[in-house]
């Protein structure tokens, strides 16, 4: 019994240890880290100003215009720039920083795309993946361009 | 409109040869020079690029066509979206005094370099993750460690940093930079590790 209650407490306390890290919300994918032009962010129904600072959240589309472009780090540390006139899709994001794993799945509609993978790559390679209208790309711990027209 | 069909056509051509119906992604080299590769997946076929600066192409019925970028086309042709990359990520590692929640003198000098890289990033968040060595008992370091993770926190909070902008843990002594027996000291192990993004 006292086994039981050691293993019980000290399950409860890797728990606590592992929660404390984890201040993020489930949906919550990355951070704006500098815009420039006119950038939009659809959101389900909503049309956001895209302003360094913001959140990016998981199912949200980026919109870039002419002269346009955003850059944006995911809380893997994966850096994802788009150019003008692109529309970029968080289409999955689960990230666990205490074992690096998790998933990611982005797509470029139209436009170009610098990747440089993070942290998500080098651990699950396999579950990283970026999509066009023609392609699925699997990257391992890798950077890149991808151009979609 | 003969000078029509022939503009039409040389802008077709254009088009053709410069790949603007395909969609195209091209590997660059990392950054660490570390060995990379893609894998391309179309609707009919499979292909890997293990080069820098090889490019593949896909148009919309699904072929693939391999060639090769440079330096400068690939600065040419996605400028704009490099330009816009963000700062790359870096980790830190300040050491504690032995059972302590007190920086050592030596690692004074790393925190004002967490300090300047900050002042360096657009919107910059912080994960700030504190463990001991292994002497104490496993509760004892669990606490140790997170109270070494809030010294790192204060500082940061003292510098400017919002704290949501700040994740902070601590994983007591279960992951120690160089493996010990239980109860050894080990300076290494008495760390928190800090990774600006």
């Amino acid at each position: 019994m006292s086994i039981i209650t050691k293993k019980i407490s000290i399950t409860a306390g890797l728990i606590m240890m592992v929660s404390m890290g984890a201040s993020y919300a489930d949906n919550d994918a990355g951070m704006i880290k500098q815009t420039k032009g006119s950038v939009v962010i659809e959101r389900g129904e909503q049309k956001l100003d895209a302003k360094q600072g913001n959140k990016v959240l998981v199912s949200d589309r980026v919109i870039t215009g002419a002269d346009s472009s955003i850059g944006i780090t995911l809380h893997d540390g994966t850096l994802l720039s788009a150019g003008s006139n692109s529309t970029l899709s968080i289409n999955k994001f689960v990230f666990n920083s205490t074992t690096n794993g998790g998933e990611l799945d982005a797509s470029l509609k139209r436009g170009t795309l610098a990747v440089v993978s993070g942290k998500l790559s080098k651990s699950s390679p396999n579950t990283v993946t970026y999509r066009t209208p023609t392609m699925i790309l699997g990257a391992r711990g890798t950077e890149f361009v991808i151009e979609a027209n | 409109m003969t000078h029509f069909i022939k503009t039409l056509s040389i802008s077709i051509f254009i088009s053709a040869i410069s790949g603007c119906a395909a969609d195209r992604v091209v590997l660059l080299p990392n950054a660490d020079g570390s060995k990379s590769a893609l894998v391309l997946k179309t609707k009919t076929g499979e292909q890997v690029i293990d080069q820098p600066y090889e490019a593949l192409s896909v148009n919309k019925s699904g072929a693939i066509s391999l060639d090769k970028e440079s330096p400068e086309s690939v600065r040419n042709r996605y400028g704009e979206a490099l330009d816009a990359q963000p700062k790359r990520p870096t980790s830190y590692i300040v050491y504690f005094v032995t059972g302590k929640d007190e920086i050592t003198p030596q690692s004074l000098a790393v925190v004002e370099k967490v300090k300047a890289d900050l002042k360096t990033r657009k919107a910059p968040e912080i994960v700030v993750i504190g463990h001991t060595d292994r002497v104490g008992n496993v509760e004892g370091n669990d606490d140790l460690s997170l109270k070494r993770a809030n010294v790192m926190r204060n500082i940061l909070l003292a510098n400017g940093i919002t704290a949501d902008r700040i994740e902070t843990a601590g994983r007591g002594e279960r992951e120690p930079l160089v493996p010990t027996d239980d109860e050894v000291s080990e300076p290494k192990n008495r760390r928190v590790e800090i990774s600006v993004r």
